[in-house]
């Protein structure tokens, strides 16, 4: 719809310049990991060859280069570090504060980043169990899981 | 690889916004500082041109570099764009020295700029986080800053750094740049003050994160001979380092440190390598840098550093990546009053106060960050303390480090995953 040209100031002349864009976005090789996540599946990545394991999908290993198989990560872990962010990003803004968190899990080398909920920001520590949750309606996205504190289990 | 220096520089002065100036009209204006520092340079000397921006959606402008070559009267001579996130400008810079050092430019311009203030301050981080995963990471609630605050909150639980010595660092640049008229946010702070401003991310304040800018810089580079008949105190690039590490913060490993030439296996022998808390993209842009330069001990052989503390945090955490104390040791470093200047009154107890000066200038946190252009404000002031004219460009002698012989410059890209370091030592 032409709303007609928006000015905010005349001299220097500055006017509101619109954009807006829809893609076709594919997660190609990194599909599994969200469809696993509809299935109440963590999915990382193991290297066939020299066995490092990584918390996230990776269809070939960092290391030695070689192809990586799917391996279920536990759906229990520790919070390696974390913040609450009050302010954030404009599509965030309206969900502050919210807490990250990036969890490390027995058998993996590498950590995931997510969200922490169910719990207030001052007791957030580094070591504390915490257990995956995942979205009943999914939206085929990375927040389609979430971590509480596993004594609220 | 043959020699290179730096011939002249310019920087506008960095601003939240300059809607009556274009990024062509603010490269110009820099560009023009840098000519009349070289009277005996022309225009029809300079070979070629290396641009530097960093984000098309803040500039909304694809290919702005050629605007600006053609702005500045420089078509049809060679000219390309560098993009690498923060780290823009410095790679930008060491572009150019490649130019030079491989005979293939007798002398080269790097110009970089950013126009940060034509979207709000929360899309702009929006933006500047789609320089993360836009898969596994923005997703997520994308925000470097809760990013770089992930990263501390390890640092404090690795290393026992504090807020406190986090708020020195802001103290630090925010009162040095009072004598620097191109900072954007000089002010004299107090510890309490840094603490009491707005929490952005647990545990980083307003006062521990640099803000966003309009800005450009504008650096020479040339050739041995070009800069001997244009320039009587000319720059010698001795040193150029570079590294990487992985997109996601996640994915990084928990191996072993890369020992710089005066360090041990043993200082570190229970520390889990670069892990969230250290950068090893910087380790690595330091240990190339030094090798090239020969230097063995940074602290020892270097006057200044000029490096990317676009947090509190990260500048920290870059004293180790770069050598001048040990990992772990950051937060006493600042502490101890190392890094601030001599003879500048921060209203702190200061027992090694001046012995080596980190972020003169004000750095990102109290100049500003228009990202194409940060890198190389770097070497321009790195530039100006080596001649030993920084009385003569800031009008105000008090920033200018007594006897520079020799400073770096460091430019950093994402949580880490494009760093510089680059050597510059007075002739």
């Amino acid at each position: 719809m032409d709303k007609g040209t928006v000015l905010y100031g005349v001299d220097p002349l500055i006017l509101l310049d619109h954009y807006e864009i829809d893609y076709h976005h594919s997660y190609a090789q990194d599909s599994p990991f969200f469809v696993g996540l509809t299935k109440g599946q963590l999915l990382g990545s193991r290297c066939t060859v020299c066995g490092y394991t990584y918390a996230t999908p990776r269809a070939h290993c960092m290391g030695c280069g070689a192809a990586t198989s799917w391996l279920a990560l536990p759906l229990s872990g520790l919070v390696h570090t974390f913040t609450t962010c009050h302010y954030g990003g404009e599509a965030f803004l309206k969900e502050t504060p919210f807490t990250l968190i990036l969890v490390e899990f027995d058998g993996a080398d590498t950590l995931f980043l997510s969200r922490l909920k169910g719990i207030r920001p001052d007791a957030v520590r580094i070591g504390l169990p915490v257990i995956a949750r995942f979205a009943k309606a999914p939206a085929f996205k990375v927040t389609d899981v979430w971590f509480e504190p596993a004594d609220q289990a | 690889m043959r020699p290179v220096y730096m011939v002249s520089g310019g920087i506008t002065k960095f601003a939240k916004a300059h809607p009556e100036k274009d990024f062509r009209l603010m490269v110009k204006e820099a560009y023009d500082y840098t000519l009349h520092d070289v009277p005996r340079l022309s225009k029809d000397m300079i070979d070629g041109a290396v641009g530097s921006y960093f984000s098309d959606h803040f500039t909304r402008q694809l290919k702005a570099a050629s605007m600006v070559q053609d702005y500045l009267g420089l078509c049809p001579k060679p000219s390309k764009r560098v993009e690498g996130g923060g780290a823009t400008g410095g790679l930008c810079f060491q572009s150019a020295w490649e130019a030079v050092a491989s005979g293939r430019m007798n002398c080269c311009l790097a110009f970089g700029f950013e126009t940060m203030s034509r979207v709000n301050t929360w899309k702009g981080n929006e933006f500047i986080a789609l320089a993360s995963d836009t898969n596994f990471d923005f997703p997520v609630g994308g925000f470097y800053s809760g990013y770089y605050a992930m990263m501390v909150q390890r640092h404090m639980y690795e290393f026992g750094t504090t807020v406190e010595q986090m708020a020195m660092v802001s103290v630090k640049n925010h009162a040095n740049a009072l004598h620097n008229p191109y900072a954007q946010k000089a002010k004299r702070l107090t510890i309490k003050q840094v603490r009491e401003s707005p929490m952005v991310a647990t545990p980083l304040t307003m006062e521990d994160i640099c803000t966003m800018s309009d800005g450009a810089a504008v650096c020479l580079l040339a050739s041995e001979e070009l800069a001997g008949k244009v320039c009587a105190r000319p720059v010698k690039i001795t040193g150029v380092g570079s590294g990487s590490d992985a997109m996601r913060m996640a994915d990084r490993p928990h191996g072993k440190v890369i020992l710089l030439p005066h360090e041990r296996e043993s200082d570190y022998s229970h520390l889990k390598y670069p892990g969230v808390h250290s950068f090893r993209g910087g380790r690595m842009a330091a240990k190339l840098a030094y090798e090239m330069a020969g230097i063995r001990d940074p602290l020892e052989e270097l006057s200044f550093v000029e490096l990317h503390d676009a947090y509190t945090s990260s500048e920290i955490q870059t004293y180790e990546d770069l050598g001048l104390c040990r990992y772990g040791e950051g937060g006493r470093f600042v502490e101890s009053g190392i890094p601030f200047l001599p003879g500048l009154d921060y209203g702190l107890e200061l027992p090694k106060q001046g012995q080596f000066p980190v972020n003169p200038s004000g750095g990102l946190l109290a100049c500003g960050h228009p990202v194409g252009a940060t890198g190389l404000m770097q070497a321009v002031f790195a530039f100006w303390q080596l001649q030993g004219t920084i009385g003569q460009h800031l009008h105000d002698e008090k920033l200018q480090v007594r006897n520079a012989k020799r400073g770096l410059i460091h430019s950093h890209a994402g949580t880490g995953t494009y760093i510089t370091a680059s050597i510059l030592e007075a002739t």
